[in-house]
């Protein structure tokens, strides 16, 4: 299978402020650590999962993996070229190939322009059809993601909250990508809608061959939609694996807490254990060793001195635990 | 759409005055210069409905005629500070950094003085005159515009649909112009309207200490400061224009609030 998008190492820290005092003391500047060494592959046609609590750095990797946020060290590649080193008409080129699906659809359509505009302007800028076609492309695209066509003329307050994020995906079709990252693309939106959403991208995704890197914190949705799963924990991924194989035996604590946390509506299913200890520890000071051991419950001494990578370990699929072997 | 009454009042009140500034000589029963010593500070009445003046000039007639120097002066004393401010702002909103940090303290810089002494210090430098008053305005009035225009930006430039456009590859310039600036500019343009209510005082206020419009020039202003003399003897010569400010800063105040609930960018 062909790799398409690769991230390599990828670390992506945000300066916070400090205070005059704090300046005058020399302390040094506070540093959220987004995402610390991320390596992924992503192959073509597949779908791909990023699941993890708020705040672990899943929109952050989501932002790097489209270019939108250049990553601090490391690198993005499309098809083995670092998007670092592009310059001009292939940086149009990679834009053209990775497209993205925003959160809230209420952000991320431009209030004054008509959706025709919207639409006709990505079709515009990267010579999709020749000039006199584009209004047709722009009732195609619309069709695509069954919207009338008199929608074209309307400003996106007219529309609901569901329909604008069709709206958010015809805009990125209209480029014809060949992979989309969708950050958390149903999470703003009601329950009934989401599945219209949900079933609106497995068709295009039928349809359109498309790749897809579907990041959320719904686990039902990743088992629904996607084939492998990465799962992170403060800015690292912990395990990454066939989505099936992953639920029936997960081998991260993370993960084990994580799936235990999904609400189970068979009455013997229901765990009575609190799935996962105390809260997410702050991004601006991650606990020593692995990340994740002030809360884990299988913890042992070494847990806090080093950092365990991400490797098989004797198993099918690469985690990152000591005590995962085998 | 909504239309308000603020907004149809206003319309009326800046309607009028424009018709005014336009066409003087249909609605002015006199020419607003000729003397006439049969008839020197007259009280209102059928032939003169303001009165005359010191000169026997009919006040009506000045007043009319003079709509179209403060009109001019409600309109310049904007535009010029609402151009420059602008641009600066959408730049320091943008590209913040160094630039950001050298836009503030020049804005405190400004701010520390009072608006009015700071623009009669200018106009002291460079001598009376409306152009003069211009310059000086704009040397001192960009900086509410550009405060605005860059607060405004810096929280469009945060929104999804700039982050869209960046995916989509589109270059800075059209992201900037075509995307954030008629979505920041709105709010900026509203305030523009209700400040051309403040210029109008403005105007008249240096006409009145003689540093704006010039005599025989008819300026509501200066038409107030001819009149203080005679205040107690003729009153009409100065609560006439006085009236005029009144209702042109009326005008453009409810205007502007009727374009803001108009204008307001729907989610």
């Amino acid at each position: 299978m062909t790799i398409l998008l690769q991230a390599e190492a990828l670390t992506k820290h945000f300066p916070g402020r400090r205070g005059l005092i704090d300046m005058a003391r020399r302390t040094p500047r506070p540093v959220v650590r987004a995402l610390t060494g991320i390596t992924l592959d992503i192959r073509a046609g597949e779908t791909l999962g990023i699941v993890g609590e708020s705040g672990c750095g899943k929109s952050t990797l989501a932002r790097c993996l489209v270019g939108l946020h250049p990553p601090d060290s490391g690198a993005v590649r499309f098809e083995g070229a670092d998007l670092a080193g592009m310059s001009g008409g292939d940086t149009l080129g990679f834009h053209r190939q990775v497209q993205m699906i925003f959160q809230d659809p209420y952000g991320s359509l431009n209030p004054l322009m008509s959706v025709g505009d919207t639409l006709s302007e990505a079709l515009a800028v990267h010579n999709i059809v020749p000039k006199a076609a584009i209004a047709a492309r722009v009732t195609e695209l619309l069709a695509m993601v069954h919207l009338p066509p008199d929608a074209a003329g309307r400003r996106p307050h007219e529309f609901s909250g569901g329909q604008r994020q069709r709206i958010g995906i015809a805009r990125a079709l209209a480029v014809e990508p060949k992979i989309i990252v969708a950050d958390e693309p149903v999470s703003a939106l009601d329950v009934s809608v989401q599945a219209q959403i949900v079933n609106l991208l497995l068709e295009l995704r039928a349809r359109l061959g498309l790749t897809l890197v579907f990041i959320t914190h719904d686990l039902r949705l990743v088992r629904h939609m996607t084939q492998r799963v990465a799962v992170m924990y403060l800015g690292r991924i912990v395990e990454l694996g066939p989505t099936a194989d992953l639920f029936a035996a997960p081998r991260h604590p993370y993960t084990r807490a994580l799936l235990r946390a999904v609400p189970q509506l068979t009455p013997g299913m229901r765990g009575r254990d609190a799935a996962v200890r105390g809260e997410l520890p702050s991004p601006l000071a991650p606990p020593p060793g692995c990340a994740f051991h002030p809360r884990c419950g299988i913890a042992e001494a070494g847990c806090s001195v080093s950092v365990p990578v991400l490797s098989e370990r004797n198993g099918d699929w690469p985690v990152a635990c000591f005590l995962a072997e085998g | 759409m909504r239309v308000s009454i603020s907004l149809i009042i206003g319309s009326v009140l800046l309607g009028a005055m424009l018709i005014a500034a336009a066409v003087p000589d249909w609605f002015a029963p006199f020419d607003p210069l000729a003397f006439d010593y049969d008839a020197l500070s007259m009280p209102p009445s059928g032939e003169h409905w303001f009165g005359t003046d010191q000169f026997g000039r009919d006040v009506l007639s000045r007043i009319i005629h003079a709509a179209r120097v403060d009109l001019q002066i409600a309109v310049f004393c904007v535009i010029f500070p609402l151009v420059l401010g602008g641009a600066i702002g959408l730049l320091v909103g943008w590209y913040g950094g160094i630039l950001d940090a050298v836009f503030g303290r020049l804005v405190d810089l400004v701010v520390t003085f009072p608006f009015l002494v700071l623009v009669i210090f200018f106009v002291a430098v460079l001598g009376p005159g409306l152009v003069n008053v211009y310059i000086a305005v704009t040397c001192v009035g960009w900086v509410p515009y550009a405060k605005l225009m860059r607060a405004e930006v810096m929280v469009q430039a945060q929104s999804d649909y700039v982050a869209a456009g960046k995916v989509l590859g589109y270059q800075m310039p059209r992201i900037l112009l075509r995307h954030i600036l008629p979505n920041a500019a709105r709010p900026v343009l509203v305030y523009a309207v209700t400040d051309m209510a403040l210029a109008i005082l403005l105007g008249s206020s240096l006409g009145y200490l003689g540093l704006g419009a010039q005599p025989p020039t008819a300026e509501w202003g200066v038409l107030i400061a001819d009149g203080k003399n005679f205040f107690t003897t003729a009153p009409w010569m100065a609560l006439f224009p006085g009236l005029a400010i009144v209702l042109a800063g009326l005008g453009f105040s409810l205007t502007g609030d009727g374009l803001a609930d108009l204008l307001a960018v729907k989610r």
